[in-house]
C-alpha cells in the first residue's frame, strides 16, 4: 500500500436500497492517490451496486452515508456531473448503442469535458488511434457501432478504450475481467496497468482472483452481503483462491456467535 | 432541349403569372375562392393555357373526387376533420393571402433562428415571399444539365414544352381514381417537376427541387413526373428540413416515377410542414427489369401524414428499396410505410421503416406487399422499427402480405423500444447531459436513414432532430 497519497475516494458508512431491498449495509472505503484496490465478493454480495452508486444510477435510493470523490460529496451530483470531475465506471454490461459509432461516441464524451466545448477532430484522431494502437484494438473498430454485435471481450476492450481515452482520474471496473479468455483478460490488465499513475486511483471489481495475476492490487477488500467484511493485501486475494469464501463466512459467523453471546452475557 | 429563359418564363410561364400578374391590379386576377367546383378547375386550366386533353382529365377527376367517399381507414377522425370547403385550391399571390412576416408563428421563426437559414430564404419558406433568391442556383445547374439532354422543369412548363412525353406517362402509375386525395390532385395539380433522364445518361449531381421550386412558389398540389429512360441514373431531391409554414391546410401530392429497364431511380423526401396541415400523398413508381427505385422518405411536420411510396415490380430482376422515417410529436399523426408489388420473378425489394413517437405522438407503419403468382424467385425484407419516447406515445403496425407464390422468400421484422434508463445511464456516465444522451440516441435510430442523405442534409436532419428533442429532458 502506498502511504504516501491523499484520499481520492472515500465512502462512508454508505447503505443503499434498490425496490426496498438493502444491499448495501454500511459500507466504508478510502482510496488514497495512485492505488488500486480490489474488491473480491460473490453473486449478490453488493459490489456492482456499489459501482453503480457511485456512478448516480438512478434505479438506487441512498439510505445514508456519503461518498467523496478529491473532498467534494458527489451523491447529490448527476451522473454526468461526476463523469466529467473525472469518475468513470466501465461497465459490467456495457449497453449497446445502435447507429453511433464508437468515434463519435467518444469525440461527444471528450467534447463534453472539454473547456469551451471543442476537441478538435484531427487531434482527437490522432489520440484515438494511439489508444486503440496501445490496447491491440483494429482501427475498424472507430466506425463500428458503439457495442452493437460486439463479442463478450469486445465490449469489454471498449471500455478500456474509453477509459484510454476520457483519462479518468478514478476508474472503477466493474467485473470487467469476467467472460475474458486469457488474451482479452491480458489487453484489459495492460490497460489498467499503463493506465496506472501517482494521480489515478482504481477500483477493481471481480468474482475472481485470475486478473490479480496481472494487475497487481495494492489493497484487496472482501465484500460479503453489503459490508466490507475483510481488506488486506494481495496475500487476501490468494487466500480466497486457495481457500474460497467460505472460511471467510465461517470466520464471521464466529465473530458474530462471540458478539452474540457477549450480548447474550450482558442482559 | 428548349432553354427556359426569363422571356418565356414572363411570357408564357406559370411562375410569372404567380410572380407578377396577381399583383398586379391592372392584369385580370384569377379571384380565389374557397371550395372546389368545375368553375375552378376550368379557370386553373385555362389560366395555364393547358391542351384540352388535360382540361378534360381535370374535370374527369373532379368528377371522381365527388363521387368518393374519405377514406374509411387509417386515422379516420382527423380524415373527416378536413373541410374541404374552406380551403383554397390555387395558389394565391402573396398579397391576396396578406401574409407577412408577424403574421409566421414564432415557433417557426425560431427555428429558422436555431437552423441558421438566411433571411430571404426564411421569406420564402414561411410563405411570405414568393420568390428567394435561388434562381441563379437553378440556372447554373440547368446549363449543366441541358449539356447532358437532361429536362429538368416545372411540370407546367414539362407539359407546355414536351406534351407528348407527358401524356405517354401521364397518371398511368396513379389513375385519377385511385384514391380521393389522387382524384383531388388531378383536378387541381400545380406546380412539381418534370424530369428526363435519356438513354444511358447518369446525373452525377442530386436534381434538387429546392432550388427550382423556390424560383417559383411552394405547391400545395404539386404533381411530379420523373422518367428515368433505360440505363440511366438519377437522384432527385425533394423538400427541405427547415419547417415549411403553409397557411392553407392541405397538401396533397402526386408523384410518379418510371424506371425503365436498367435504369436506377432514386427520390428522397425531406418534409417538415408546420404542424397544421395535412399532408396526403400518393406516390408511386414503376420499376421495369433489372431496373432500382429507390424511396428514401423523411416526415417530421404536419398534424397528419398519410404517404405510403409504392413500387410496382413489372420487370424481371427489378429492385425496390424504400426507407422511410417519421418523427411524430405532440399532436401529430404520421401514418406513414411502403407498398410493393412484385409482378415479375426474380424481383426484389427491402422495406426499412423507422418512426419516432414523442410526447404523446402517433405513428404508425401501414405496408402491403404483394407477390403475384409466377412471381417465382421473388425476395421480400421488411423491417419496422419503431421508438417510443415520453407518456402516451403510440406506434402501430399493419403489416399487409398477399403471396400467391410459393417459391418466395419473405422476411418481417418488427421491434418496438424506448430509449432505456439503462442506455441513458451509460452515455452519462461518459460525461453526456441526459439531453445529449437522448440525441445521441434518437440519432443513432435514424442513422441508417440520414446515411443515405447528401452531407448538407444529413447535417441539416440531425440538427433538425436535435431540435425536436429540446427540451424533452424535464
Amino acid at each position: 500500500m502506498s502511504d504516501n497519497g491523499h484520499p481520492l475516494f472515500e465512502v462512508e458508512n454508505l447503505k443503499v436500497a434498490i425496490d426496498g431491498n438493502e444491499i448495501l449495509r454500511g459500507v466504508d472505503l478510502t482510496i488514497n492517490e495512485g492505488e488500486i484496490h480490489a474488491i473480491m465478493g460473490r453473486n449478490g454480495s453488493g459490489k456492482s451496486t456499489m459501482a453503480n452508486v457511485v456512478m448516480g444510477h438512478p434505479a438506487y435510493e441512498v439510505l445514508e452515508g456519503s461518498v467523496k470523490y478529491k473532498g467534494k460529496d458527489v451523491l447529490e451530483l448527476d451522473t454526468d456531473e461526476r463523469a466529467r470531475l473525472g469518475m468513470f465506471l466501465a461497465f459490467q454490461y456495457p449497453m449497446s448503442i445502435p447507429g453511433v459509432t464508437v468515434a463519435k461516441f467518444l469525440h461527444s464524451a471528450l467534447k463534453a469535458r472539454a473547456e469551451g466545448g471543442d476537441v478538435p477532430v484531427r487531434e482527437f484522431r490522432v489520440n484515438l488511434n494511439k489508444a486503440m494502437d496501445l490496447l491491440g484494438v483494429d482501427s475498424s473498430f472507430a466506425s463500428r457501432y458503439v457495442n452493437d454485435g460486439f463479442s463478450g471481450g469486445e465490449k469489454k476492450r471498449l471500455e478500456i478504450l474509453q477509459m484510454f481515452v476520457l483519462e479518468p482520474t478514478l476508474c472503477i471496473l466493474d467485473e470487467t475481467d469476467s467472460g475474458l479468455d486469457i488474451d482479452a483478460l491480458k489487453t484489459v490488465a495492460e490497460g489498467v496497468n499503463a493506465l496506472r499513475s501517482e494521480q489515478r486511483a482504481m477500483l477493481l471489481i471481480t468474482h475472481y482472483q485470475r486478473v490479480l495475476n496481472y494487475v497487481e492490487p495494492d489493497v484487496v477488500h472482501v465484500m460479503m452481503d453489503g459490508k466490507i467484511v475483510r481488506t488486506g493485501g494481495i496475500d487476501l486475494a490468494e487466500a480466497l483462491e486457495e481457500k474460497g469464501y467460505e472460511w471467510i463466512e465461517q470466520e464471521l459467523f464466529h465473530d458474530t456467535d462471540d458478539a452474540t453471546s457477549a450480548e447474550a452475557a450482558q442482559a | 432541349m428548349a432553354p427556359e429563359t426569363e422571356v418565356n418564363r414572363d411570357e408564357f410561364g406559370i411562375s410569372g403569372e404567380y410572380q407578377y400578374g396577381f399583383s398586379d391590379t391592372e392584369k385580370p386576377i384569377f379571384k380565389a375562392e374557397k371550395g372546389i367546383n368545375h368553375e375552378i378547375v376550368e379557370q386553373i386550366s385555362e389560366i395555364k393555357n393547358e391542351p384540352d386533353w388535360m382540361r378534360v382529365f381535370r374535370h374527369d377527376a373532379l368528377d371522381i373526387f365527388f363521387s368518393k367517399p374519405r377514406p374509411k381507414w387509417g386515422d379516420v377522425d382527423l380524415l373527416n376533420s378536413i373541410d374541404f370547403d374552406n380551403i383554397y385550391y390555387y395558389l394565391k399571390p402573396v398579397e391576396e393571402q396578406g401574409k407577412t412576416w408577424d403574421d409566421v408563428p414564432e415557433d417557426i421563426k425560431n427555428t429558422f433562428d436555431r437552423l441558421g437559414i438566411p433571411e430571404a430564404e426564411r421569406k420564402f419558406l414561411a410563405g411570405v415571399s414568393a420568390q428567394y433568391d435561388s434562381e441563379v442556383v437553378y440556372h447554373s445547374m440547368q446549363e449543366q444539365l441541358e449539356k447532358q439532354g437532361v429536362i429538368f422543369l416545372s411540370m407546367d412548363d414539362g407539359l407546355r414544352e414536351y406534351e407528348d412525353l407527358v401524356k405517354e406517362y401521364w397518371a398511368t402509375a396513379i389513375p385519377p381514381a385511385d384514391n380521393k386525395f389522387a382524384a383531388l390532385n388531378s383536378a387541381v395539380w400545380s406546380g412539381g417537376s418534370f424530369v428526363y433522364i435519356p438513354k444511358g445518361v447518369e446525373v452525377d449531381i442530386p436534381l434538387q427541387a429546392y432550388f427550382r421550386i423556390n424560383a417559383e412558389n411552394m405547391g400545395q398540389f404539386e404533381r411530379t413526373l420523373i422518367i428515368a429512360d433505360e440505363g440511366s441514373r438519377v437522384h432527385y431531391i425533394e423538400g427541405c428540413t427547415a419547417p415549411t409554414y403553409a397557411a392553407d391546410s392541405l397538401h396533397s401530392a402526386v408523384v410518379e416515377l418510371f424506371a425503365l429497364p436498367g435504369s436506377h431511380l432514386r427520390y428522397t423526401t425531406i418534409q417538415n410542414w408546420s404542424k397544421n396541415v395535412f399532408n396526403l400523398v400518393t406516390k408511386r413508381a414503376v420499376a421495369h427489369e433489372n431496373a432500382t427505385v429507390e424511396w428514401v422518405d423523411g416526415n417530421l411536420g404536419s398534424k397528419l401524414t398519410m404517404k405510403f411510396p409504392c413500387v410496382y415490380l413489372v420487370g424481371e430482376k427489378a429492385h425496390a428499396e424504400i426507407l422511410s422515417i417519421a418523427f411524430a410529436g405532440d399532436g401529430q399523426h404520421q401514418d406513414a410505410g411502403a407498398k410493393i408489388y412484385h409482378a415479375a420473378p426474380d424481383t426484389t425489394s427491402r422495406i426499412t421503416s423507422k418512426s419516432i413517437s414523442k410526447d404523446g405522438g402517433r405513428a404508425s407503419y401501414r405496408g402491403m406487399v404483394k407477390v403475384y403468382p409466377d412471381a417465382v424467385g421473388s425476395k421480400v425484407h421488411v423491417e419496422c422499427d419503431a421508438l417510443l419516447m415520453g407518456e402516451n406515445s403510440r406506434s402501430d403496425t399493419y403489416p399487409t402480405m398477399e403471396i400467391a407464390e410459393e417459391q418466395v422468400q419473405v422476411e418481417h421484422e418488427a421491434r418496438v423500444s424506448k430509449v432505456g434508463d439503462e442506455q441513458l445511464f451509460y452515455l452519462m456516465s461518459r460525461g453526456l447531459t441526459e439531453e445529449e444522451a437522448l440525441v445521441m440516441v434518437v440519432n443513432g435510430f435514424v442513422e441508417p436513414f440520414v446515411k443515405e442523405l447528401p452531407m448538407e442534409y444529413a447535417v441539416e436532419f440531425n440538427r433538425l432532430i436535435q431540435l425536436e428533442m429540446e427540451g424533452s429532458v424535464g
